[in-house]
C-alpha cells in the first residue's frame, strides 16, 4: 500500500502541477479507524493528503455525474467500469476525465472487522503484508486480509481497472475461480413462498435512508421516482410495501447496469444484503443478453438498447 | 434521592417485576444489530452494545405514526374529518438507555413541548415514560458527550441510573418517578461501602477513557449570517451522498413529514421522519427549492445542530456528543471536524 | 390538551373561479361546529392550514379579514396535489381548517400611521384581508392615508375585481391598480409593473408602513425602490412562503436561521430579514 500511495501522490502532483486537470478525485485518510472520505484537491499544496488502503472502497464515481469540469480520478476495477457506464449514459465525458487505474487487492469490510472484534474497540489499524493489525484498550489482534474481504471483493473478476490513462501500479491477477453466484443459487432453489419469506426478512430492518440509492454511481435520477409527489409511486412511512417497492424497483433498475461494487452494502447501516436483488439480476442479463456492465465503451447496457434478435420470450 | 443495589444474578427477576406494571423497552439483539424494543421477557436484553445503532427515539418519535384516521365514505356524517385515534399511554420505562441518548430527549422538549403548542403524542410519551439509563464504563470511540454537555454518568433527563459495578448494578433513583419505580422493583439492599466506591471508580475510569473531544465555546459568539456564508463548507459538503443516515441515526434529529395514505375509503394521517438531507424536505409546490444544492442541505443539518438552536433556545448545541452520525457515514463526515471548524471560525 | 394538529372541520360555502386562467379559486368555508368559529380568532396576514383527507395539507393565508364574521376567505392558486384536490371540489363538501397559524402585520405598531399595501398576482390574498380590516368603519380611524398598488399580468388576472372596482370609488383609500399589459380599450387603469407604477405614484414614506406581498421578481425590484423613497427596512413588512408540514414550528423544514417561518412569521420586516442567512 506503501508503494501506491508514493504513486499517486506522483501522478497527483504532476497532473496538478501540469494542469492537466483542473481537480483530482481521491481518498483521505478516515478520521476514525478503518474508514476513508472522498476528496477534491485542486492544488498541488493539497496533495499531500491524498491516501490508499483496504479501506479506500468508497466507489468515486459515484462523485462524477454532471461534473462540469476536467477531473482526474482514481479508479479500481469496479469504479472504472462504473465510469465506462457513466460515459455511455451521457452522465460525464471520457475527455473530462483522467482516469488513474488502481488495480485493486479488494476492500477490506470494516463491518467484519468489527464483528470479530466483538465490541472491542480499534484505535490503530494497520496493514502488512496481508495482514490487518488491529490495536486498541488492552488488545492486539492481527487478522488476514484475504478473510476480511467486502462480500464483492471477494467475488470479483474484475479487479483490474478496464479503462485508464495511467496505472498506479502492475496490473494485479484476476480472480477466476470463484463463485459468483453461490447464494443466487441458493435463492433460485427456493420455493416463491420461502424466497419471498427470505426478502420479507432481509428487507426488514430497512430504515428508508436511501443510503444505498445514494452511494450508487448508477443512481443519479436527477428524482428517484421515490421522491416523486404528482403522482406519488410510493408511500414514505416504513410500511413494509413500500419499502419493498423501493428496493426491487431499484434493483430492476439496476438491471445490466450494475457493477456490484458493493457501495450499497457498505453505506447500509442496517446491514441488509441488498446485493442479493442486484446479483440475481446481473446473472440474468448475464445469460440473456453474454453482458456484463461496465467492460467496454462500445457496448451500452442490453436494457438501454433495443436489437432485433433479442430475447423476448418473456415479454409475450 | 435512594441508592440501592442489584446482584447482576438478580437482574432478570427486577425486569420480571418490572413487567407486571410496565411496558419494558430494553437493547435487544437481533444478528450484528442492537435496536431499542419492546421485552416480554426478562431475559431478551442485551446490554453489551453501547451505543446502538439508531438511538431509542422512535420510542417517543417514532419512524412513522398514524396521527388520525378518516373515512372518505360517500354520505358518511365523518367523511373527509380527522379523527384521534387511541394509543396505549400506559406506564412504560426505557430500560438501559444511555445518559446521551436521555439528555437528547430534553433538547426535543424544547421543539415538542412549547409555548402555546404541545405535540400531544411527545408529550404523553415523555409523561407516562420512565428512563432508567445505564453509565458508561467504556465510552465509545467516537463519543464526545463531555465536550456538550453531558458525560457518561450523567443524571440529567434520567429517573433512575444504573452503574455497572462488575457482579452487580448499582442503582441511583433520580427523580420522584425513579423513586416510584425503585419500589416498584421491590429491591431493598443498600449497596455496600465497597460497590459505593466501585461506583465512583467507574464513574473517574470512564472519564479517563473519554478519547475525543471538540471545543464549542465560540459557536455562540459567532455571527450566524458570517457562518452560514464561510468558505468550508464547501469542503464539508464534497463527500457527502445525501442519504439520510446521519438524520436517522441521530437521537436529536427531530424534523418529520406528515403523510396522507388512503386504502379503499379509509385512510390515515401519518407523520413520518424526515431528512434535510433530501432535496424534497424544501421543495415548493412551485419548483422553487431554498435548499436545492447539497451544500445548502449539509450547510443546514450542521448550522441547525450547531448555531440555530444555541441561538433560539441558549441550552448549547443540539447534539449530545452520541458519535452514531460519525460511525455511521458512509464518506466519514465528521461532526466533530465540523464543529472544529465552525468553532474556530474567524471572519 | 388542545391537540394542534386537528382541523377543525368545515364545509365549502361557496367557490369562485378569480382569474381568467381558472387557477385562482376563492373558497369560502363555514366551521361545522359553532365553538371552532369561536376558537378560531385571527389577525390579517396570518395563515391557515387546509386539510383535505387523504390529500394532506397545506399552508394558506387568510383572505377574510378578522371582521368578516361566520365564515372563512381562502383564495388557493392550482399548484401540486393538495391544491389540485381542492380544486376540484364543490360547494357542500367538508375539509377541514387548522389554525389560525403564524404572526401577522404589525397592527399594533401601524396603529396612527399611514399604511401603503404593495402586491403583485396571486400573493394579494392577506393583502386583501388587510385592507377589508382597515376599512371597517370601527377601524379606518385608526390608520392615516391607505394607499394599494395592486398589479397582475393582464386585467383578467386580478384578484378580488367587483372588491377592486368599489375601493376605486371611495375616498379613504388610494388605489392604484395595474396590468403588466391590456389588450382591453376600455381598462381605465394602469398598465405597467408594479415596480415602475410604485416610483411612478411615489407614495410618501412619511410615518408609513409598506406591506409587500408578490412574486420574487416583484419584490426584487419594487425593494430598492422604497428604499428610494425613504422607507427605512424596519417599516417594510413581508410575508414570506415557505414548504410546511406542521405549521406550528415543529416538523422542521421552513426556518430560515434561527426563524421557522411558520410559527416566528410569515411576517417579516426587511430588517429582520437582513439578519437572517439568505436562504429563502
Amino acid at each position: 500500500m506503501q508503494s501506491y500511495r508514493t504513486k499517486i501522490f506522483e501522478i497527483a502532483l504532476q497532473l496538478l502541477v501540469e494542469r492537466q486537470v483542473d481537480a483530482v478525485l481521491g481518498f483521505r485518510r478516515g478520521t476514525i479507524p478503518m474508514m476513508s472520505q472522498p476528496i477534491l484537491i485542486s492544488s498541488p499544496d493539497e496533495v499531500d493528503q491524498l491516501h490508499w488502503d483496504s479501506f479506500c472502497s468508497s466507489n468515486l464515481a459515484n462523485y462524477l455525474p454532471r461534473r462540469k469540469d476536467r477531473v482526474a480520478v482514481f479508479a479500481k476495477g469496479c469504479d472504472s467500469r462504473n465510469i465506462i457506464l457513466q460515459i455511455l449514459e451521457n452522465q460525464i465525458k471520457r475527455e473530462q476525465l483522467y482516469i488513474i487505474g488502481v488495480p485493486c487487492q479488494g476492500m477490506v469490510d470494516r463491518r467484519k472487522v468489527l464483528a470479530a472484534l466483538d465490541g472491542r474497540e480499534p484505535a490503530d489499524v494497520s496493514e502488512r503484508n496481508g495482514m490487518i493489525r488491529v490495536s486498541g484498550w488492552n488488545f492486539k489482534e492481527n487478522f488476514s486480509r484475504d478473510e476480511y474481504l467486502q462480500e464483492n471483493c471477494a467475488i470479483c473478476t474484475h479487479r483490474n481497472p478496464v479503462i485508464y490513462d495511467e496505472l498506479a501500479a502492475e496490473p494485479t491477477n484476476e480472480q477466476r475461480e470463484v463463485d459468483r453466484y453461490g447464494d443466487i443459487h441458493a435463492l433460485e432453489a427456493m420455493n416463491d413462498d420461502d424466497r419471498w419469506q427470505h426478502f420479507e426478512e432481509i428487507l426488514t430492518p430497512c430504515i428508508r435512508c436511501y443510503a444505498c440509492r445514494n452511494a450508487c454511481p448508477m443512481c443519479y435520477c436527477p428524482t428517484c421516482f421515490v421522491d416523486e409527489s404528482t403522482p406519488q409511486w410510493l408511500g414514505k412511512s416504513i410500511d413494509p410495501i413500500d419499502t419493498r417497492t423501493f428496493h426491487f424497483l431499484r434493483a430492476f433498475h439496476l438491471a445490466g447496469r450494475c457493477t456490484d461494487c458493493g457501495n450499497c452494502e457498505r453505506a447500509c447501516p442496517m446491514g441488509i444484503k441488498v446485493r442479493q436483488l442486484t446479483k440475481k439480476l446481473e446473472k440474468d442479463i448475464k445469460q440473456l443478453y453474454a453482458y456484463e456492465a461496465g467492460l467496454s465503451l462500445d457496448e451500452p447496457p442490453p436494457l438501454d438498447t433495443y436489437r432485433p434478435d433479442d430475447p423476448q420470450e418473456f415479454i409475450r | 434521592m435512594t441508592d440501592k443495589m442489584v446482584k447482576k444474578a438478580d437482574l432478570n427477576e427486577l425486569l420480571n417485576r418490572l413487567l407486571e406494571d410496565y411496558r419494558v423497552f430494553a437493547p435487544v439483539r437481533r444478528g450484528d444489530i442492537t435496536t431499542f424494543q419492546q421485552i416480554s421477557a426478562a431475559d431478551e436484553p442485551d446490554f453489551s452494545c453501547t451505543n446502538t445503532i439508531l438511538s431509542p427515539k422512535s420510542l417517543m418519535l417514532p419512524q412513522s405514526e398514524c396521527l388520525f384516521d378518516f373515512t372518505l365514505e360517500k354520505g358518511s356524517d365523518m367523511a373527509g374529518i380527522m379523527r384521534e385515534i387511541d394509543k396505549d399511554y400506559s406506564p412504560r420505562v426505557i430500560f438501559g438507555i444511555r445518559p446521551c441518548d436521555a439528555q437528547s430527549f430534553q433538547l426535543l422538549d424544547l421543539n415538542f413541548d412549547t409555548s402555546p403548542y404541545r405535540d400531544p403524542w411527545w408529550v404523553r410519551r415523555r409523561h407516562h415514560t420512565t428512563l432508567v439509563g445505564l453509565g458508561c464504563n467504556v465510552p465509545c470511540s467516537t463519543c464526545f458527550c463531555t465536550s456538550v454537555g453531558g458525560s457518561p454518568f450523567a443524571e440529567d433527563g434520567l429517573d433512575l441510573l444504573l452503574t455497572d459495578v462488575g457482579d452487580e448494578f448499582a442503582l441511583q433513583a433520580i427523580t420522584e418517578k425513579g423513586e416510584q419505580l425503585l419500589t416498584k422493583t421491590g429491591i431493598d439492599t443498600e449497596p455496600s461501602a465497597a460497590t459505593a466506591k466501585a461506583v465512583l471508580a467507574c464513574k473517574e475510569s470512564a472519564l479517563g477513557l473519554m478519547r475525543s473531544s471538540v471545543p464549542t465555546n465560540n459557536l455562540e459568539k459567532h455571527d450566524a449570517t458570517a457562518l452560514f456564508n464561510a468558505d468550508f463548507w464547501d469542503k464539508v459538503q464534497f463527500a457527502c451522498i445525501n442519504c439520510g443516515i446521519c438524520t436517522y441515526v441521530c437521537p436529536t434529529c427531530w424534523c418529520f413529514d406528515i403523510q396522507d395514505e388512503v386504502r379503499k375509503n379509509n385512510g390515515v394521517r401519518l407523520r413520518n421522519w424526515d431528512s434535510c438531507m433530501s432535496p424534497l424536505f424544501t421543495l415548493h409546490g412551485s419548483g422553487h427549492n431554498p435548499r436545492n444544492e447539497k451544500l445548502q442541505r449539509v450547510r443546514q443539518r450542521f448550522m441547525h445542530k450547531l448555531k440555530y438552536f444555541v441561538d433560539k433556545y441558549e441550552r448549547g448545541v443540539a447534539c449530545v456528543g452520541c458519535g452514531r452520525c460519525v460511525e455511521q457515514c458512509p464518506v466519514n463526515i465528521d461532526i466533530r471536524e465540523v464543529v472544529r471548524l465552525m468553532n474556530q471560525f474567524k471572519v | 390538551m388542545e391537540n394542534p394538529y386537528l382541523p377543525y372541520p368545515v364545509r365549502i360555502d361557496s367557490v369562485i373561479t378569480e382569474t381568467e386562467d381558472r387557477n385562482l379559486k376563492t373558497f369560502k368555508l363555514v366551521f361545522l361546529n359553532s365553538e371552532d368559529s369561536e376558537k378560531f380568532v385571527h389577525r390579517a396576514g396570518q395563515f391557515a392550514e387546509l386539510s383535505i383527507a387523504g390529500k394532506g395539507e397545506i399552508p394558506i393565508g387568510i383572505a377574510s379579514s378578522p371582521t368578516e364574521q361566520g365564515h372563512l376567505l381562502f383564495t388557493v392558486n392550482k399548484v401540486g396535489l393538495v391544491t389540485s384536490a381542492l380544486h376540484q371540489m364543490a360547494v357542500g363538501e367538508v375539509m377541514g381548517v387548522r389554525g389560525p397559524l403564524g404572526n401577522w402585520y404589525p397592527w399594533e405598531e401601524m396603529d396612527g400611521k399611514n399604511v401603503v399595501i404593495i402586491g403583485g398576482g396571486f400573493a394579494f390574498t392577506t393583502l386583501r384581508a388587510s385592507i377589508v380590516y382597515m376599512l371597517h368603519p370601527e377601524n379606518r380611524s385608526r390608520f392615516g392615508d391607505v394607499t394599494v398598488i395592486y398589479g397582475a399580468r393582464t386585467p383578467g388576472m386580478l384578484l378580488y375585481k367587483d372588491e377592486l372596482a368599489a375601493w376605486d370609488e371611495r375616498d379613504d383609500i388610494r388605489m392604484h391598480i395595474t396590468v403588466d399589459a391590456s389588450d382591453d380599450p376600455d381598462w381605465k387603469y394602469n398598465v405597467g409593473f408594479v415596480p415602475t407604477i410604485t416610483q411612478e405614484k411615489a407614495p410618501s414614506a412619511e410615518d408609513a408602513y409598506a406591506i409587500v406581498c408578490g412574486p420574487p421578481i416583484m419584490i426584487k425590484f419594487t425593494l430598492p425602490i422604497l428604499s428610494e423613497l425613504g422607507f427605512p427596512p424596519e417599516r417594510i413588512i413581508m410575508s414570506l412562503e415557505m414548504r410546511m408540514k406542521c405549521g406550528i414550528g415543529m416538523c422542521g423544514r421552513c426556518n430560515i436561521g434561527t426563524e421557522y417561518v411558520c410559527n416566528d412569521g410569515p411576517v417579516f420586516s426587511l430588517d429582520q430579514l437582513g439578519q437572517l442567512p439568505n436562504e429563502y
